[in-house]
């Protein structure tokens, strides 16, 4: 229990030296460039126009679809690592446990497939 | 080492003294090998085109990469008036953070390791999630239209190909039987992974590329497109912070994919000249190849379109690793050569294999 | 044992600390950050006791991917202050009935589980035998098989509902169809030498 503790003590280290690293080199930045600037200077880029409207603006829904997409496939995979770490010792059985578990959801990947959420154009 | 520490110092202050020091011993070459690794990109595809590349500053530019780094270093730093400043200066910050703290799981040697985590490949695989965040805080909060749609695309692409690397993983999970990073690569003694496992190699490989915004998956940064994607506002070191945190991922991949399928430190043979060579020399060798691999299909292949590259992601690459996950688990229980524990199940489940009824 | 003891009240109390800036704060974008910061420092709680699995789980299924969504949903809001507030009054009776209930709840879980009445949960396999990963492996798929199963459906429903919910047929489109342009046969375009001056 200490002991693996003690693997993750160098991690928080290693975290905070490389936010202390990060937080120099943006600060010298800061200090020894010579700071001018001007309302031209930071207008966000539009390819010399002024800008039209705010940037910030709806966009396609398909976006939204891959990030849910992603959350499901992603939960898949979290149930597949320790699956695949004790194959081993759970047999046949824990075998076609998950090959069930597979097969539900890739019902579910081809409904979308033949739903056409997978279309980009 | 660590006892001289330790009995200098005493307990607690000669340890974190002593991984301070193996912290440092890490990041330092890392940036080195970075910072090199822009000039070796610049270099090699100048080759590849029939030029010369930088040869001005230093003996065949090799200054090139400290003349950059000092140049942003005294640029100005300009925030858009329309930024969440904040953000803004935080993204840039995020992404380079995020690819240093992912060495302190990597293995250099046999048990020459930082941090030798029991669930090292999940760590990296968790670090590498998050390289989403800083470029969608840097789109978002950039508050213009190119990085807005640069970090829009990005995050879509990231998140499709990690699936993909997710089942990758999975599959060499399944002939270790250990997520300790180590043991990973002790298992390849007899074989590399990249022969049993070629398609999956093959995957993880081009999910690389995407995941680290390589061309021909450079669509977040497009420049007839979106000019420069995300990072179109940024300049002088908030920018420079962008470029390392992209060049330390290549790193980081290409170390990935020495670790899961080259066989990490290990020689490539087992017989007297290779095994000479000290294993973290083997180790560098294995990923300054792929990280050469990454520049040479630079230099070679046009980029993706982006309909081309999701279907890529989520038509080719899904069903194709899902169902190598099956067939791998399959093959390996008909043949019996799972790796088997030597600590037993707890008794009670080993009486039911039979589902619980409660 | 002092440094662990340090370890979980920094982390617990950053944890509380950003849990209460999600909702105090104004700008929605800055919510989810400390969500994901709440998030992390929870980790680091489950590290503390030793399982490191679900630390890293947490990270990468609530960090990696539910927080990626939050934040494409809350990016593109156009963020209407008086709106707000206005709701703010509006959704309060709701907001705090829910609230109580979950305080009661919590109330209850935490009064039932110090008097001894309720198990927290069923015992897991000690730590020295197998790594965290190994010992939920060995039994989530055999003897928990019902609930894993389950845990697919709500996973096949998720993901249709998703689907349901937000795809939209467009037409007048032109997608690509590799089918077809790869069976495409060699002779539909052909090559002509067109003498000067002559024309095809």
């Amino acid at each position: 229990m200490d002991e693996l503790l003690i693997e993750y003590l160098p991690i928080l280290l290693f975290l905070l030296i490389a936010t202390g690293l990060t937080l120099v080199m943006v600060a010298a930045s800061l200090l020894l460039g010579k700071q001018n600037p001007d309302s031209e200077k930071l207008s966000p880029y539009e390819c010399g126009f002024e800008a039209f409207d705010d940037a910030r603006r709806q966009f396609d829904v398909r976006f939204y679809l891959v990030a849910i997409l992603f959350i499901i496939f992603d939960l898949e995979v979290a149930f597949l690592f320790p699956w695949a770490v004790s194959l081993g010792n759970i047999g046949l059985f824990g075998f076609w446990s998950m090959i069930i578990f597979l097969g539900v959801l890739t019902v579910g990947f081809i409904y979308e497939w033949k739903k056409g959420a997978l279309e980009w154009e | 080492m660590a006892e001289f520490f330790t009995s200098t110092f005493g307990d607690y202050l000669g340890t974190a003294i002593f991984t301070v020091l193996m912290i440092l011993c890490i990041i330092v070459p890392l940036l080195l090998a970075v910072a090199y690794l822009t000039l070796a990109e610049r270099k090699v595809m100048a080759a590849m085109q029939i030029r010369r590349g930088p040869n001005v500053v230093g003996p065949f530019g090799l200054l090139q990469p400290i003349a950059d780094g000092v140049k942003l270093l005294f640029k100005e730093t300009i925030i858009p008036s329309g930024a969440n400043r904040v953000a803004f200066v935080v993204a840039p910050m995020i992404t380079f953070i995020l690819s240093l703290i992912a060495w302190a799981v990597i293995p250099f040697d046999d048990g020459v390791v930082l941090a030798d985590l029991n669930v090292g490949i999940l760590y990296l695989f968790a670090i590498s999630s998050l390289g989403v965040y800083g470029i969608v805080l840097a789109g978002w909060a950039s508050n213009s239209k190119y990085p807005f749609l640069g970090a829009l695309r990005s995050a879509a692409q990231m998140v499709s190909y990690e699936v993909s690397i997710g089942f990758v993983l999975v599959t060499v999970l399944l002939c270790v039987g250990s997520l300790n990073l180590n043991d990973i690569v002790k298992a390849q003694a007899d074989w590399w992974f990249c022969i049993p496992l070629l398609p999956m190699f093959v995957v993880f490989y081009i999910s690389a590329l995407a995941e680290t915004n390589r061309p021909p998956f450079d669509l977040p940064e497009a420049e007839s497109e979106l000019v420069a994607g995300y990072f179109s506002e940024y300049s002088a070191f908030t920018f420079a912070l962008f470029f390392l945190g992209e060049y330390a991922n290549i790193w980081l991949m290409s170390a990935m994919t020495a670790l899961l399928f080259l066989g990490g430190w290990q020689a490539p043979f087992d017989v007297a000249p290779f095994t000479w060579i000290p294993g973290w020399i083997w180790f560098a060798l294995k990923a300054s190849f792929v990280a050469f691999t990454f520049i040479w299909v630079r230099a070679t292949f046009p980029r993706y379109r982006y309909d081309q590259l999701m279907r890529l992601g989520w038509k080719v690459f899904l069903p194709l690793s899902l169902a190598m996950v099956v067939i791998t688990a399959g093959v390996l229980i008909a043949t019996d050569s799972l790796p088997k524990k030597n600590n037993a199940l707890p008794a009670s489940a080993v009486e039911s294999t039979e589902p619980a009824s409660d | 044992m002092i440094v662990q003891t340090i370890a979980f009240y920094v982390f617990a109390a950053v944890a509380v600390m950003s849990a209460l800036l999600v909702v105090g704060n104004r700008n929605p974008v800055y919510s989810v950050l400390f969500l994901i910061l709440t998030f992390f420092n929870v980790a680091a709680l489950f590290v503390l006791i030793g399982a490191e699995f679900l630390a890293m789980m947490l990270v990468v299924v609530y960090v990696g991917a539910v927080a990626v969504l939050f934040l494409f949903v809350v990016m593109m809001l156009d963020i209407n202050f008086v709106e707000l507030r206005q709701g703010f009054v509006r959704y309060l009776p709701i907001g705090a009935v829910i609230g109580i209930i979950l305080a009661a709840e919590l109330i209850f879980v935490v009064a039932g589980s110090s008097l001894g009445t309720a198990p927290a949960a069923a015992p897991t396999p000690a730590l020295a035998e197998a790594t965290n990963t190994e010992a939920l492996g060995n039994i989530m798929y055999t003897q928990y098989f019902y609930l894993f199963q389950v845990a697919g459906l709500v996973l096949l429903v998720a993901m249709m509902g998703a689907i349901v919910l937000t795809h939209r047929d467009r037409s007048g489109v032109k997608r690509q169809r590799i089918g077809d342009q790869v069976a495409r046969s060699r002779n539909s375009v052909e090559l002509k030498k067109v003498p000067t001056g002559k024309g095809v």
